[in-house]
């Protein structure tokens, strides 16, 4: 609870003046004392700051038309309509006479003096984003400039969506790309079929499922991988899945998007490359790297590693069987589909040397982004 | 997979800069993750003895001019073998040397020696650590280049390959050869697998069943008698430790080269071990046991492909051999097994034994059985090079089952266009694929393709397309825009709304936290919201046990963020996290519920120090309300705030989040947490308010349906008028009452708290609220009559209503 400010000290007295043994002036009496002094004193002002005081004692805030004006309500109820509008009429003639005084002062006394404009401004709240969800938006941005839609999807996930529906069976020596965290919870036929899934591509199938072509989505979102924590990997991580179906998209619009988002995100003179790469879900595979903006060759990068390259995503046209496992005629639609850890292009992008960075939120790290 | 040049040049000539070749690889999908010597001295490189003179102070000593390549240094060197005109191993300043003397690392410094400075050293073998040889200075071949790396000279030059699972071609030099010749437009050429058959005919000597075909398609043997078992020759074993295998003896070594030379994994057995010199390739009966080659004894299920003798088990097919079957200084006949088992029972042995051998890595990708033929001659023929011995005619080739071979696949008219965006002549497209080895009939456009066996990843026409895609070189297909129409567009409000309270909750001075989703369920017993009946999702294999559940509550993870940053951090502690908690729905059911949640901590001072106001004060529970109140108003919701007690939070300090226009639901929380909370999380600062809020609760109010087509309502021409009241009322009338009960007047636009107070003027049990209320009619300047009338009435519903008395106005 706070103290007693001066203001309800005051008007607690003036209150217990006006009330007290009926020895004190009368109504009128106080509103013509009020206003004579308040306009003496008011010629006798002769700089702003005792104008600012004059204001202060006489029509400010607890200024005495105001604790005038406050005291109606304790008079004799017969009294009070008189009083008020008598109070009212002074506090209207003695702002009225102030607004003079300070239009004559303020043209004769000039600058109000200099103030020391280096000492800081007062800091309106600042609050960020993690770097995270800004990197996020940056891309769903990017892509959302060129018609792909934000989608997000379920984190614990159907093994069958997150490997048989993107064309790993199991056995298939590709899971190995993907240690996956299990919960121990059974399906009917008792098997251990939920986990957490290794990366958004199951979104494909999801999107697919239900939505009819044409589809461009963007689907951001957090996956695991059962893998020990250093500094460039992170069991638990986020990742963008992008995917374009229709009856003609084609490698030529696979490497122009992300051509397109590369530039949108890394800067418009960034040199793009294309190799190929393997993933099971995609035919052909794309590997896709930016030139490398911290360094020019130099062998001892400590980005690039001296390959003057930096990955930044897994791409390829959506395979055959992803299609047709989400129903989809192959021979009717084709797509495209990319995928990118946002950590790693939110390390690239600010130069970030360790990814447990992200999650352990450190305010020193945070407020810098 | 580590490459040796040398080795690659048997099979192909390499026309390229290394540089150039381990782009055009790495481009085509074979990454080079480096260009290695498979020896390394740093700072040695080869040098020239230009002129060897004697030392001023010393008789035994002489001064060396070194020709470095790229500059000249006098050296000090105490060997009696150094002379004008020679190759040296020069060690620069700086280089890691072996001490001749004690035998450690050490780095090599400028120093005097007998009054002269020597700029670096000529080496010996020992020095170098190559030998124990430091009579004298090593000295190289005339022709040896100066200023050239000592590693690059002497050692062998690798490319070291990061492959994909899709290939396992590659994981044999002669399918990196292939791959050579495809992209560099020469051709490859196989190992001879032609050796003189002398010995009888292996039917007559050896035998083999197949009973479980699907886990074996095709075995392949040879018999070769009168070995002789013993170290490897140079060549062979150099090879072997070039690319980082040890070298055991001439027979193992020699599968060992051939699975790394062509891909197709052996294994060698004591042929004079076998009970009746046959092979039986079955599953594993119950409780039969293996003692394998690393020493441990296998307990076996009918999972396991076993090869067996006539009587017990003799190896774990495709994976490790039985210690009694292997060869050894005695051996004199080797039966030589190339196999062709099923990948994926073979990769589910291997890791249920946990053992992860090279043959597996090939086996588990699938490999076609005739590689296995052309393996178990080449190995034959190389063991009777390096071993000896008599070879019985013929082979042993179990294949029952031959339709498994290579499929032709078809590749439709215009269906390259139709997935790369551009067309390619057929003598482009067709020499291309014959230069990967394939067959091709072409058909008006339309290609039939026979893929070579050593391509097993190659079964569908976008196989054939990405070959093509990727010889050529993916940088030079066109880029174009998605053409076509744009997809229908779809709401999405909950996450929209989402992302706006997390912009708003970031303007408002809170700093957005992302935490871990796994947690413990004691971590969350701390703070964990009422009516959680359900038990967390736990993860069968965590990595840690503190990362063991998924976390139902964002309150943990706040209160853990506060608390490291607590200590290390001067400004506002107000922070925020957006997140899922994930809450399941029982056995059976699929999928839990992943509710979106927001949490905050306000904590701290209310801001960073600034000079106009010193010391700041302290943030609280009206900090975090206003931040609640404010964050709502931006879409047009107004709640209540409901007192309520939960475990998280001090008593009295709590409410609930309520929003009348919606039937009362309750959207969140908010409360000032409790402090036995604060010491288990370790967190020193008080008070500290936390709020919870439900994001989909949020997205379901009226309000949030018709936001931003909110109607414009005109604003008041005639000017307001404000009056103060101070008003003594019942201690425990909510503040919220009374400004509402003031609201009610017509004229009344708004009444707002500006002083609370309680003390020595004030009776105990009551409270001293100042309210500031503005009038305002839409038509008229009100008149100060109507003024004070509005006001009476309103003082007198208020002393009605709540026993309030004017202290004064």
């Amino acid at each position: 609870m706070c103290e007693p400010s001066g203001d309800m000290i005051k008007l607690a007295e003036s209150v217990n003046n006006s009330k007290g043994d009926g020895a004190g002036p009368s109504a009128e009496d106080r509103i013509t004392a009020v206003r004579d002094a308040g306009l003496l004193a008011l010629s006798a002002s002769e700089t702003a700051d005792a104008l600012q005081e004059w204001r202060n004692q006489y029509i400010g805030r607890s200024g005495e038309v105001t604790l005038l004006l406050r005291g109606v309500g304790s008079l004799p109820a017969e009294q009070r309509a008189v009083f008020g509008q008598a109070a009212n009429r002074l506090k209207n003639e003695l702002e009225a006479a102030y607004d003079q005084r300070e239009a004559v002062i303020s043209a004769f006394t000039g600058p109000v003096g200099t103030i020391d404009v280096s000492l800081p401004g007062r800091s309106p709240a600042g609050g960020r984003l993690h770097p995270i969800t800004q990197t996020i938006r940056e891309i769903t941005a990017a892509f959302g400039a060129m018609g792909f839609q934000t989608f997000e999807g379920p984190e614990v996930e159907l093994e069958g969506y997150n490997f048989d529906a993107m064309n790993i069976p199991s056995d298939h020596p590709a899971r190995e790309m993907f240690d996956t965290f299990w919960l121990d919870r059974v399906d009917e036929d008792g098997n251990n079929n939920l986990l957490l899934r290794t990366h958004t591509s199951p979104m494909q199938a999801r999107i697919m499922e239900t939505h009819e072509p044409p589809i461009r989505v963007v689907v951001p979102g957090r996956c695991y991988r059962y893998e020990a924590t250093d500094a460039s990997h992170e069991w638990h991580f986020n990742q963008v899945e992008v995917m374009a179906v229709d009856e003609c998209i084609t490698f030529a619009d696979l490497k122009g998007t992300l051509y397109e988002f590369a530039r949108r995100v890394f800067g418009a003179e960034r040199k793009v490359r294309f190799r190929c790469d393997f993933f099971p879900f995609v035919e052909p595979g794309v590997d896709m790297s930016v030139d490398c903006f911290n360094c020019d060759g130099d062998p001892a990068c400590r980005i690039c590693r001296g390959s003057g390259w930096l990955e930044i995503l897994g791409a390829g046209m959506v395979h055959p069987e992803v299609l047709r496992r989400a129903g989809y005629d192959p021979d009717r639609y084709t797509g495209f589909a990319a995928g990118m850890g946002v950590e790693r292009v939110a390390m690239l992008k600010h130069g970030i040397d360790d990814i447990r960075h992200f999650y352990t939120n450190d305010m020193r790290f945070l407020s810098q982004f | 997979m580590k490459v040796p040049i040398s080795w690659l040049e048997e099979y192909v000539p390499v026309t390229l800069p290394l540089d150039d070749l381990a782009h055009r690889l790495t481009m085509a999908g074979t990454e080079v993750v480096s260009i290695d010597t498979t020896l390394s001295f740093e700072g040695v490189v080869v040098g020239l003895a230009k002129e060897v003179g004697p030392h001023p102070n010393a008789d035994r000593l002489r001064l060396v001019q070194v020709d470095a390549g790229d500059e000249t240094l006098e050296v000090v060197c105490g060997a009696p073998n150094v002379a004008t005109g020679q190759k040296i191993a020069f060690a620069r300043i700086g280089s890691v040397l072996t001490d001749a003397h004690t035998g450690e690392e050490r780095k090599l410094k400028r120093s005097k020696i007998r009054g002269v400075t020597s700029n670096g050293m000529v080496c010996s073998e020992r020095e170098l650590g190559m030998s124990d040889e430091h009579e004298g200075i090593l000295v190289l071949p005339e022709g040896a280049p100066i200023g050239m790396s000592l590693g690059e000279y002497l050692g062998e030059t690798l490319l070291d390959l990061e492959l994909t699972p899709n290939r396992p071609d590659c994981l044999a030099v002669m399918g990196v050869a292939r791959e050579v010749a495809a992209l560099t437009g020469e051709t490859a050429t196989p190992p001879s697998i032609e050796y003189p058959e002398h010995g009888p005919d292996i039917a007559t000597l050896a035998k083999v069943e197949i009973e479980d075909l699907d886990l074996c398609r095709r075995y392949t043997a040879t018999l070769i008698q009168g070995v002789k078992i013993g170290p490897s020759p140079d060549w062979l074993a150099d090879r072997l430790r070039a690319i980082g295998e040890r070298p055991i003896n001439n027979v193992v070594d020699v599968t060992n080269y051939v699975m790394f030379e062509l891909g197709q994994p052996l294994h060698a057995f004591d042929f004079d071990s076998l009970s009746e010199g046959r092979i039986v390739v079955r599953r594993a009966r119950p409780g039969e046991t293996l003692l394998t080659l690393d020493g441990e004894t296998r307990e076996l299920t009918d999972d396991n492909l076993m090869i067996a003798d006539a009587g017990k088990p003799i190896g774990l097919g495709g994976i490790i051999g039985g210690t009694e079957s292997g060869i050894t200084g005695s051996t004199t006949s080797v039966l030589l097994e190339a196999a062709n088992f099923d990948g994926p029972n073979n990769r589910r042995s291997a890791s249920k034994f946990g053992i992860r051998t090279e043959a597996t890595l090939r086996f588990e990708k699938n490999l076609r059985p005739e590689l296995a033929e052309y393996g178990v001659r080449r190995a034959t023929k190389l063991i009777l090079e390096v071993a000896g011995g008599t070879v019985a005619s013929g082979i042993i080739d179990e294949w029952p089952d031959k339709a498994g071979a290579v499929q032709v696949v078809e590749l439709p008219a215009n269906a390259i266009e139709r997935l790369l965006g551009v067309s390619y002549e057929s003598g482009v497209v067709i020499s291309t694929f014959e230069g990967l080895g394939m067959e091709v009939v072409s058909n008006n456009g339309a290609y039939s393709v026979t893929p070579p066996y050593w391509r097993p990843d190659i079964g569908i026409p976008e196989d054939l397309i990405e070959e093509l895609a990727r010889v050529i070189g993916y940088e030079k297909i066109p880029t174009t825009g998605i053409t076509g129409s744009v997809p229908v567009w779809e709401p999405n409000p909950d996450r929209v709304l989402r992302e706006a309270m997390k912009n708003i909750l970031s303007r408002f001075g809170m700093q957005e936290t992302i935490s871990y989703s796994l947690t413990t369920p004691e971590a969350e017993a701390h703070a964990r919201p009422p009516g959680h009946g359900l038990q967390p999702l736990q993860v069968m294999n965590p990595l840690s046990a503190e990362h063991a559940t998924l976390r139902t509550t964002l309150r943990h993870s706040i209160l853990t963020v506060l608390s490291r940053n607590a200590r290390i951090w001067r400004g506002p502690l107000w922070m925020f996290e957006s997140g899922r908690v994930y809450l399941d729905r029982g056995e059976g059911v699929g999928l839990p519920d992943e509710p979106e949640k927001f949490v905050g901590v306000v904590a701290g001072p209310r801001s960073d120090l600034e000079w106009m106001s010193g010391e700041p004060e302290s943030s609280d529970f009206y900090d975090a309300k206003g931040i609640v109140e404010s964050l709502l108003s931006e879409f047009g919701v107004t709640a209540s705030f409901v007192p309520v007690e939960e475990n998280t939070f001090e008593p009295g300090r709590c409410a609930q989040i309520v929003i009348p226009s919606a039937g009362r639901a309750v959207i969140g929380v908010l409360g000032e947490v409790a402090s036995d909370v604060l010491s288990t999380f370790d967190i020193d600062t008080a008070p500290v308010a936390m709020f919870e809020l439900d994001v989909e609760a949020i997205a379901r109010l009226p309000e949030l349906q018709s936001l931003g087509q909110q109607d414009y309502v005109p604003f008041g021409r005639f000017p307001d008028s404000s009056r103060d009241l101070a008003l003594v009322i019942d201690d425990n009338a909510p503040a919220a009452d009374v400004l509402a009960l003031a609201e009610r007047n017509r004229l009344v636009v708004s009444a707002t708290v500006f002083d609370v107070y309680q003390g020595d003027a004030i009776p105990s049990g009551k409270k001293s609220l100042a309210v500031r209320v503005v009038y305002q009619a839409p038509d008229r300047t009100l008149t100060a009559d109507e003024l004070i009338k509005a006001e009476n009435s309103i003082l007198r519903a208020l002393e009605h209503n709540f026993g309030a008395e004017l202290r004064a106005r």
